[in-house]
């Protein structure tokens, strides 16, 4: 053990690298024996989308997604945990949003980064809005009970 | 006391500001009793804040239900349901 996982959060306009995130978590260790990377990327929906604009809660942001992680770290045995949440206009084909979750084997690493991502969509305040293809203004995406379901499921029954 | 009230997303689009600073009356105690005292304000309020069971707040940053008392917010931040990730 190399004492308490301290989880990267990091709230950017500018995209990011998987490969070069996976690696700051695992370089020069020997103790970790499983990595999970998700990264969320923004679709076209069938060509009518021209790009999501994100808009977030500055601060809050970043404080909400250092509670999730903080949670995360609490509830699985953890050795490296990151997560990137991207804002401002963002095409189809670009990232969004990234988690990187280590741990010694597998299943903590994919539950924890399951967790996270259920989490983020529910509870870390950004809001996307779309801009359609054909030029006319879009809607404020809709937020999807079954997100809210998802991260329902997390809660402990005791 | 002055707060600081914050929107985001579609509440902001309709109230037409992103944030204001405001002199909550005597008897604001909840969330709720917030909400239901800016609903009065006029109708671009009425309008964001048409179906108040859908506006969610946060206090000072952290996520709040409707019941929790108001005292000594600095910033209170009213948004719909979040559709990050």
């Amino acid at each position: 053990m190399t004492g308490a996982v301290v989880p990267v959060v990091r709230i950017q306009a500018q995209d990011f690298d998987v490969a070069a995130e996976i690696a700051r978590l695992t370089q020069g260790r020997a103790d970790i024996g499983a990595v999970v990377s998700f990264s969320g990327l923004c679709r076209d929906e069938q060509g009518t989308l021209s790009a999501l604009e994100l808009e977030h809660y500055p601060g809050m942001a970043e404080a909400e997604i250092a509670r999730i992680a903080a949670e995360a770290v609490e509830r699985w045995p953890l050795q490296g945990l990151t997560a990137i949440h991207r804002h401002g206009k963002i095409a189809p084909g670009e990232n969004i949003v990234l988690v990187v979750t280590a741990s010694a084997h597998r299943q903590a690493a994919f539950e924890a980064a399951n967790f996270l991502m259920d989490y983020l969509k529910s509870r870390a305040p950004f809001w996307k809005k779309e801009h359609r293809a054909d030029g006319s203004e879009g809607g404020w995406v809709e937020a999807k009970e079954a997100d809210d379901e998802a991260a329902g499921r997390w809660k402990s029954s005791d | 006391m002055t707060t600081r009230l914050i929107y985001f997303a579609w509440v902001r689009e309709r109230i037409g500001v992103a944030e204001e600073d405001v002199d909550l009356p005597t008897g604001i105690e909840t969330v709720a009793d917030l909400l239901r005292w800016l609903k009065s304000r006029g109708e671009e309020y009425e309008h964001a804040l048409q179906y108040p069971d859908v506006i969610r707040v946060a206090i000072n940053q952290e996520h709040v239900e409707h019941r929790e008392k108001i005292a000594g917010a600095r910033e209170i931040a009213l948004f719909p349901p979040m559709t990050g990730g």
